[in-house]
């Protein structure tokens, strides 16, 4: 019996430190959508070809990002100025580059000089339309009052957008509807609406030959694409920095459309797309050998296996006392459990997003998750099975003279096992299929090609990680089902 | 060997036991008996610390049971109950032996004291590295009975030990036991509801009603000058069974 947690134990945390990563390297984070993920991959590229190891973690939402370049999870990632004054620091009105940079400093935060691009709010039409009414900037639009415009809901709502605009160019058009971003592209094709709002760097203006009307009057926000980074890299690594620095200005609008176009539309790897503009535009060599299926898959093996075996490792260590705990003393362990089933009902993604501040992002916060919700089914079975073994049983073990640790070890702990094992299996599988939400804070795993896989629509990409994960479950509760067979004798098998 | 003083065990709904005073003579065997609820199992959990008296005390060989003390008397006392309480994860010769291997006893004295109490008991050594579910009631019986015994203890307590086996088994262990009780020449507090497996095996018995001790006392005693009408209606109302056993005896 002892062997046997012993050995399961023992098993968790070598799967878990075998897998664990431990090179010095420079951590690039990037957001959850195509274009930051390729800027992301320039970066890494450049810096690599500087000669440092790199780590780019992908798929963050604003905030974990930014939270993760102040605490020091990530050394850099590409950001838009107006998301910077509007969103993360709108409280401080920011007006100007360089006020900008002052609260940036504050922070210990530098960012590069603007890449070039400007992804703001833009209005577009089909090119031919356009030229045909002969409207290139937004002003040229009040000649045509009769014009039908389809715009996403957060344009419509939003501060700075249709009702201001409206307002600033003194709009006549009354055929305005919201409706969904996507539908848009194709309202627009199909002609069932002449003009809609757009990303400017959008992969679909190419794609359906939009003509994107200038913002003559300096309406919209500026969304420059920069750099932010850690202030220490300037002392401890100048040359990122420096290849930062190289790609101030280096990519226009029409270049960032283009490279979006051929990741969404044409499916191009992100990692290709971003070596095609270093070679035309540094004249580098950064082509890293696409990694093979059988590569990624043990890649993120290994990933999500160190994220499972650590968690539940610790989960088996502390979830098997607080049973004992739990069924020694009732009024303790009415709260035990209380406390665990609470636990386990806040929803896995809230639990992810919770362990940030604490731990910031990557593997850490992923596994203390994953502790945290592989609790329950251990503490409960660990509870059951204690209180499940008869009262005759319990007190012909009191009443051989045995101390109570020793009824624990050799009588109580052992007839529980069944409970214990089975209560640890249903952990390790609900641990394994939650672990995929880790990738959603950095922490790899079968998690990442999912995400990639729903960011670029590509179902090969999904499977990839889906699949894998899944095996994985079933393969753990045959393991399970094994280790029953092998260390619980017939006669306790029912 | 146990003294009982002014004992008292109360429960939120009703008192299980009213100031017993009891003492229970070394060397002999003695039973407790009456109608179902009168506390005679309370009774003997009490003696072996499984409970503890709300008020009064309890004296093991002039030493008072408290908790300090619990575990080192109890392995100067057997325990068996009605439906064995073997550990269902361990083998025979495992469940007999645990607490002499967890005493650090020697490997061989281990197997010459298992072997002894396995002839004494009857028990074929064939069973002896099976489980509890793979062995019959009596079997198991007996295999409880080896665990009670194994550190040899000054006493033996039993409840019903006989009360889940089917008549014919339940006849021959009976006869087994009282011979094993003779060999050993044990304290033995045996709890029955049985009036014939009383006189069956008893020295002495002490009648029980409603948590409260009636009489104790040899059967004649019992039969001849009941202590009130309740013991003399006990004895006469299962007084065809004696009178059977009286037939069958020489």
């Amino acid at each position: 019996m002892r062997r046997a947690v012993t050995l399961l134990f023992a098993l968790f945390l070598l799967a878990g430190l075998l897998t664990a990563a431990s090179a010095q390297t420079i951590h690039v984070g990037s957001k959850n959508f195509t274009e930051s993920v390729i800027l992301g991959d320039i970066a890494s590229q450049l810096i690599r070809d500087a000669g440092f190891q790199v780590d780019h973690r992908k798929g963050f939402g604003t905030r974990f990002l930014w939270n993760g370049l102040e605490q020091g999870d990530i050394d850099l990632y590409p950001e838009y100025t107006g998301t910077l004054t509007h969103e993360i620091l709108s409280q401080q009105k920011i007006q100007t580059d360089d006020e900008l940079r002052a609260a940036l400093r504050e922070r210990g935060l530098r960012m590069t000089k603007p890449l070039g691009f400007n992804n703001t709010y833009a209005l577009a039409m089909r090119e031919r339309r356009a030229s045909e009414l002969g409207v290139k900037t937004i002003s040229d639009l009040r000649a045509h009052p009769d014009l039908a415009f389809g715009f996403s809901n957060e344009f419509m709502d939003r501060a700075d957008g249709w009702p201001a605009l409206k307002q600033r160019y003194n709009l006549p058009q009354t055929n305005v509807n919201g409706l969904e971003h996507d539908l848009a592209y194709r309202g627009l094709e199909g002609g069932s609406i002449d003009l809609a709002d757009v990303y400017a760097t959008d992969a679909e203006i190419e794609y359906y030959h939009l003509h994107v009307l200038e913002d003559d009057l300096g309406h919209f926000p500026e969304y420059k694409a920069v750099f932010l980074y850690r202030e220490e890299l300037r002392q401890s690594a100048p040359a990122v920095v420096e290849r930062l620095d190289r790609l101030a200005g280096a990519i226009s609008d029409d270049a960032m459309r283009s490279m979006n176009a051929q990741a969404k539309i044409e499916q191009i790897p992100d990692g290709q797309v971003a070596s095609e503009f270093i070679r035309r535009e540094f004249n580098l060599d950064t082509q890293t050998a696409q990694r093979t299926l059988w590569e990624r898959f043990v890649y993120n093996t290994m990933r999500h296996l160190y994220l499972v075996g650590v968690s539940m490792a610790g989960a088996i260590l502390i979830a098997i006392p607080l049973g004992v705990a739990a069924a020694k003393s009732r009024g303790f362990g009415q709260a035990i459990l209380g406390v665990v089933s609470v636990i386990q009902t806040i929803p896995s993604l809230a639990i992810f997003v919770f362990m940030i501040p604490l731990l910031g992002i990557g593997a850490k916060p992923a596994i203390a998750a994953l502790f945290f919700y592989s609790l329950l089914p251990i503490v409960r079975n660990t509870y059951a099975g204690l209180c499940g073994i008869p009262v005759s049983i319990r007190e012909s073990a009191e009443a051989m003279g045995l101390p109570a640790f020793a009824r624990l070890r050799l009588i109580e702990l052992p007839l529980a096992f069944r409970s214990i094992l089975a209560g640890v299996k249903t952990s390790v599988v609900i641990n394994i299929g939650t672990a995929t939400l880790g990738a959603l804070i950095g922490a790899g795993g079968y998690g990442q090609p999912i995400l990639t896989g729903i960011r670029l629509d590509n179902m090969g990409l999904i499977m990839e990680g889906a699949v894998p994960a899944a095996i994985m479950a079933l393969a753990a509760q045959g393991l399970f089902e094994l280790i029953e067979r092998w260390l619980i004798p017939h006669a306790l098998r029912s | 060997m146990f003294d009982l003083r002014h004992v008292w065990k109360r429960y939120e709904t009703a008192d299980a036991l009213r100031d017993v005073n009891l003492s229970i003579p070394e060397g002999e065997t003695t039973i407790l008996i009456g109608p179902s609820g009168c506390g005679k199992s309370t009774l003997l959990r009490l003696l072996i610390g499984l409970i503890e008296p709300s008020e009064g005390e309890v004296i093991f060989e002039g030493e008072r049971l408290q908790p300090g003390a619990l575990i080192e008397m109890r392995r100067r006392m057997g325990y068996v109950i009605q439906d064995g309480g073997l550990f269902p994860h361990l083998t025979a010769r495992e469940n007999a032996t645990l607490m002499a291997h967890y005493l650090g006893w020697s490997g061989d004295r281990v197997n010459d004291r298992l072997h002894e109490l396995a002839e004494l008991t009857h028990f074929p050594a064939s069973g002896l590295d099976r489980h509890p579910a793979h062995l019959s009631g009596g079997q198991q019986q007996r295999v409880s009975l080896m665990r009670a015994l194994m550190l040899d203890p000054r006493v033996l307590l039993m409840d019903e030990p006989l009360g889940a086996l089917d008549p014919m088994i339940r006849a021959e262990l009976q006869e087994e036991l009282r011979d094993i009780f003779r060999t050993l020449k044990k304290t033995v507090v045996m709890v029955t509801h049985d009036l014939a497996e009383a006189a069956f095996f008893g020295h002495s018995i002490v009648l029980m009603r409603q948590g409260g001790v009636l009489q104790q006392g040899s059967l004649h005693e019992l039969f001849h000058n009941p202590a009130d009408e309740f013991v003399n209606r006990f004895i006469k109302a299962q007084r065809s069974h004696l009178d059977a056993l009286k037939e069958d005896s020489p």
